[in-house]
């Protein structure tokens, strides 16, 4: 009846000592490089009210929240399904900051149900955004520093994939589109399903040009799409050609930082397409089927927390990272570790407190512990030489 | 821009198999064996780079979901029940056609009697059967079924069946008859996000040529 106490639910893991370690020290890595590139730590909470959690976002992300009562307030509260939203809020309403705001966060987030990467229904969620700055600069920055934590996770040779979600949807302003036929069409778009897409055009007698654009937009992916675009695009509205004029200055400024970047162009990739507002991003490693991190510009969100500002950022799952880092778990050559006797001798403890502080790991022997130095990773052992405590090697056990 | 070269095609025997290879073919093409005689799920082509692999019709979009096959061949009818999340789906290559329909009894009724509440609809599509007649406001009890869907409404199983119909033959052996069209379907052309953005001239190349194919078939 209890046979399978042990198990846990579906898509929730454990992370074991030799991953667990290696997960730490990515976590560390890539706090420090944030805060060395001036990204502010921020911890929101874990839980939090649903309508808050949910501001801006799509029917995706409800989907995704587990929601329980607060007993309290009798409110709805939500687990955070993703931080982004509440990061925001820490801008706009707590912050309120004039300038630029650079805020990076971490922390485990809960879904409802699996979604690709791993299979995980609890990702360790880390991210970067920038706040009150609009431009491809900070487009760029963006980008640079989620190529930096790739890269600072091991995951060799990452494929960008970019596209701006203004070009859609000045089109579809342009072709003035129900909502349905609209739902139908970015469905089409979204399996890059040309046929069906041509048929509902047809059916719903957009103006030939601009039905031409929309059915150009499955077309346009690759490395050249920007240049394509600008033909395919020219009797475009005037927002759609800001929008595609924007896109390029990104790739521009982009191919200056990172001139060995591959960059895949595509205009009808719309990942988060309810609350973006601009250059949307992800990033794919060679060998896996899935992304493995997105982003893009969200401005507004923080407007129902009492201030609209220019936002951009990415996130990725820690745990995710890990999985394809191509580095071992215990490349890191680090001394086995140090045997000491149960002993309160204050000369040993001062010997263990210097180890210890120079990094080593030492362990103290518990009177009667089963099996050798060897089985606790331990190749050498404080021994008393001529009435000191001195470092003897494991030959000599 | 990516250095693999490689490419992953996911077939499934039988029909969709045998009419993917003209196209294939078309395509500059061509399997080692013949799925059918071999038992190997892993077929070479004249591509060195090029292998396929050979896996039940209603994985094809599972594996190219996943990154495990960069490409796939599957029945609209699969896709509509996979959900077709994470995959494109960029080329219709009109193979493999038949329709999804809903058959029963000469006599059945399309709408329960007032006093009989929801009709019973015996179906591998679930997805599909549902969606159909929930859009004709229509609540049903669904039940699913791997094979032989004729036989529920004959045991008395189900009211109805939701089912392809290519020739009609098997519905007609079995007393049936198909009552409503829901859909019509053909196979179609997944690719892979990832492989569409790592390996684009590769992928965008051979949809190209299959596209070429299509038109000329």
């Amino acid at each position: 009846m209890n046979d399978e106490r042990w198990l846990l639910p579906t898509g929730i893991e454990e992370v074991l000592p030799a991953r667990a370690a290696e997960l730490e020290r990515l976590r560390r890595c890539l706090l420090d490089l944030y805060q060395r590139w001036g990204y502010e730590l921020v911890i929101p909470p874990f839980i939090d009210y649903l309508d808050s959690l949910l501001t801006g976002t799509g029917r995706d992300l409800d989907l995704q929240t587990f929601k329980l009562t607060d007993q309290l307030s009798g409110r709805m509260l939500g687990v955070r399904a993703d931080m982004t939203p509440q990061v925001a809020r820490i801008d706009a309403h707590h912050l309120r900051r004039e300038i630029s705001t650079r805020l990076c966060y971490l922390g485990t987030v809960l879904h409802t149900r699996t979604d690709g990467f791993a299979g995980t229904r609890s990702p360790l969620q880390i991210g970067a955004e920038i706040y009150g700055h609009d431009g491809p600069a900070s487009d760029v920055e963006v980008l640079r520093l989620l190529v930096r934590t790739l890269e600072t996770a091991g995951i060799e040779s990452p494929h960008l994939d970019l596209g701006h979600v203004g070009i859609y949807r000045g089109l579809i302003q342009q072709a003035g589109l129900t909502r349905a036929d609209e739902l139908r069409l970015f469905d089409a778009l979204q399996r890059k399903a040309s046929a069906e897409i041509e048929a509902i055009i047809a059916e719903t007698g957009v103006a030939g040009p601009v039905g031409g654009m929309l059915l150009s937009l499955v077309e346009l992916n690759g490395e050249d799409a920007l240049t394509r675009a600008s033909s395919a695009l020219r009797a475009a509205d005037p927002q759609v050609l800001k929008a595609l004029e924007r896109l390029k200055a990104v790739a521009e400024e982009l191919s200056h930082w990172l001139p060995g970047l591959p960059v895949h162009f595509d205009l009808a990739e719309l990942r988060g397409y309810t609350y973006k507002t601009g250059v949307v991003f992800a990033a794919f490693a060679p060998g896996w089927g899935l992304e493995i991190a997105r982003g893009g510009r969200y401005d507004d969100i923080g407007q129902v927390f009492g201030r609209a500002r220019p936002a951009v950022g990415f996130s990725a799952d820690l745990k995710g990272l890990i999985a394809l880092s191509a580095r071992a778990a215990d490349d890191e050559a680090r001394p086995g570790a140090v045997l000491v006797p149960w002993d309160p001798d204050p000369a040993l403890q001062r010997a263990v407190e210097h180890l210890r502080a120079q990094g080593r790991q030492v362990l103290h022997e518990l009177p009667g512990q089963r099996g050798t130095p060897r089985d606790y990773n331990c190749c050498e052992r404080l021994a008393q030489v001529d009435g000191v405590w001195q470092l003897v090697p494991d030959e000599a056990l | 821009m990516s250095n693999d070269p490689r490419l992953t095609i996911a077939l499934s025997k039988g029909r969709i198999f045998e009419q993917t290879l003209p196209l294939l073919e078309a395509a500059g093409l061509r399997a080692s064996e013949d799925p059918e005689t071999s038992r190997k799920l892993i077929l070479d082509t004249n591509d060195p780079n090029v292998k396929l692999v050979i896996i039940r019709a209603s994985d094809v979009p599972t594996y190219v979901q996943y990154g495990a096959a960069d490409l796939g061949v599957a029945g609209k009818d699969v896709l509509l029940e996979h959900g077709g999340e994470g995959l494109y789906e960029p080329l219709d290559l009109r193979i493999a056609r038949c329709r999804l329909m809903v058959a029963g009894r000469p006599d059945a009724a399309l709408v329960p009697p007032p006093a009989r509440g929801r009709l019973r609809i015996a179906t591998k599509y679930v997805r599909s059967a549902e969606r159909h007649f929930a859009a004709k406001g229509q609540q049903v009890e669904i039940i699913k079924l791997y094979g032989s869907m004729e036989l529920a409404p004959l045991v008395g199983l189900s009211d109805l069946i939701v089912d392809l119909v290519e020739s009609g033959n098997t519905l007609k052996a079995n007393g049936l008859v198909p009552l409503e069209h829901i859909g019509d379907i053909s196979s179609r052309l997944i690719v892979n996000k990832a492989s569409w953005k790592m390996k684009h001239e590769r992928v965008a190349g051979l949809v190209e040529a299959l596209r070429g194919a299509v038109a000329s078939a």
